[in-house]
């Protein structure tokens, strides 16, 4: 069975932001609204071509019925899966299938948060997980805390090592004048900020902002006609292995070592063609699985591998380059922030932070508790 | 097709019951000897429909732990790997926090009037 006939049929060619870090006075409905309008404006077409609708939120419950009414929308594709951040990462696998199939011409994919301006804290439409909630695990942060630890006792992975990743990621921000946290942070730093669950203090947690946003995907022979650089999507690959960290076979190892491989089978490449790196940095640990689990080091040694800067601007590998989870923006579900990163730079449009060369970019989402995980490739037209 | 009925306490229902009578009991597919927890229908993976409850030995290791830092007051949590295979959420009693690899026993507390399934450290050359 071959899985190369989506390979490069559709585009993002649309993006938009609005409301990264804080928006007070406004719900999450308005902040993707407003991305909405502004992808749609972005890609040369009006609402009234949006035939295609995904959404997933952490605040709606009916996301599709819910964004459609709002913008007015009639679409005769629509999908609300909800596995977490990764969720728009293999929404973009949907929306291919489905414009490739004819079943619609262009899709909207959007999210929107104020839970900054709201309270504060990340939240969660889900129900508790029986088993675990007498003991009050914090959601999502505990089990993240857990992976560290184990991959310390096993890799001998330090927490000087995370650090260095959060100071990476905010060097990038430093280039990014969208990043909502900007100036100095050294490993000091992040190693003596407050302590939120052993080993990972505040400076290894993302942000928590408010924030929108949207794309829109054509097939590839339309969006050489509108406005920008096509971004392509080359091949998506998804995996999901577990709802309760209690459930996950090996603490160490995520199962983006089985999306990345099928996302990577789909665009016939591999990992030394990215140019640009976009991992899911919930957690400083994030980054440090997925640069192992998607092949860019051995297992166990990423956070030797992010030690130094190698992952900073100037390093070997461009990771990250908005600044990221970490620090650019974050507001709960943040898969669709890392694509228009992506798409950002395939465009050339980075400004400071923008990339020599980017023709190849990974996107990879990860959601729940290391739960889900989705590989996206995207690349220019050279890539196709 | 005519569904079927549905009788008596399914397995979360009898988990619970079994703690209110002061036992830890999991349940093991017939066909395999996996054991398996948390308590499901079917054996996970096969679907084998031939879950039995046996008595956990209690014994287990420390699979992670993380201790949670908050301005109430700091606890641990923890993931604990039975001896039968099975890991559950946790904590370890009488301590902050305790090594990864450390040998654990169990025991069935109260917590907000709700049994639950705690860790002891396990005694040094005890039975554990």
């Amino acid at each position: 069975m071959s899985n190369m006939s989506v390979r490069g049929r559709t585009a993002i060619v649309g993006v938009g932001g609005v409301g990264w870090g804080e928006a007070p006075g406004r719900s999450a409905i308005e902040l993707l609204g407003e991305a909405a309008i502004a992808a749609v404006k972005d890609a040369g077409l009006e609402l009234k071509d949006i035939d295609g609708l995904c959404a997933a939120t952490s605040t709606h419950a009916f996301p599709t019925l819910s964004v459609a009414e709002y913008l007015g929308i009639r679409p005769t594709f629509f999908d609300g899966t909800n596995i977490g951040g990764s969720s728009f990462e293999m929404h973009l696998l949907q929306a291919a299938l489905a414009l490739e199939a004819g079943i619609c011409n262009a899709v909207l994919i959007c999210y929107g948060s104020n839970q900054r301006t709201a309270g504060g804290r990340l939240v969660s439409m889900s129900e508790p997980q029986w088993h675990e909630a007498p003991f009050k695990p914090r959601h999502p942060v505990t089990a993240y805390a857990l992976a560290a630890q184990r991959h310390m006792h096993e890799y001998g992975t330090t927490r000087e090592m995370l650090a260095d990743i959060a100071v990476a990621a905010r060097q990038w921000a430093n280039k990014n004048p969208s990043a909502f946290a900007r100036g100095p942070l050294t490993r000091e730093d992040v190693l003596n900020a407050r302590m939120i669950s052993d080993p990972l203090t505040t400076r290894d947690c993302c942000l928590v902002t408010d924030g929108g946003a949207a794309c829109v995907m054509v097939r590839a022979d339309r969006a050489k006609d509108l406005k920008h650089k096509p971004a392509y999507v080359l091949g998506v690959g998804g995996a999901h292995s577990h709802r309760s960290i209690t459930q996950m076979a090996d603490l160490t190892r995520t199962v983006a070592a089985e999306s990345g491989p099928r996302a990577f089978q789909m665009a016939g490449l591999k990992p030394s063609d990215c140019d640009l790196v976009m991992l899911y940095d919930a957690f400083t640990i994030t980054t440090l699985l997925f640069l192992e689990d998607l092949g860019f080091c051995p297992k166990g040694e990423g956070g030797r591998f992010a030690q130094d800067g190698n992952i900073a601007p100037g390093g070997a590998l461009a990771v990250n380059t908005s600044g990221g989870g970490l620090s650019c923006v974050h507001p709960g579900m943040y898969g669709l922030f890392l694509i228009l990163e992506a798409v950002t730079q395939i465009r050339g449009q980075a400004g400071e932070r923008q990339l020599d060369t980017c023709d190849v970019a990974i996107c990879h989402g990860n959601g729940g508790v290391l739960s889900s995980q989705v590989t996206a490739l995207l690349g220019s037209e050279a890539a196709l | 097709m005519i569904p079927t009925q549905s009788q008596g306490p399914g397995p979360e229902a009898q988990y619970r019951a079994f703690l209110d009578e002061g036992r830890f009991m999991i349940q093991r597919s017939a066909a395999t000897g996996q054991h398996v927890f948390y308590p499901r229908v079917a054996a996970p993976g096969s679907g084998a429909m031939d879950l039995e409850w046996v008595e956990a030995s209690g014994r287990g290791t420390v699979y992670s732990i993380t201790v949670n830092r908050a301005r109430s007051g700091d606890y641990n949590i923890a993931l604990v790997q039975l001896d039968e295979g099975p890991r559950l959420l946790t904590r370890i009693e009488g301590v902050e926090t305790a090594p990864i690899g450390a040998r654990v026993k169990a025991r069935i507390a109260e917590v907000e009037g709700e049994k639950v399934v705690v860790f002891d450290l396990a005694e040094k050359g005890g039975a554990a």
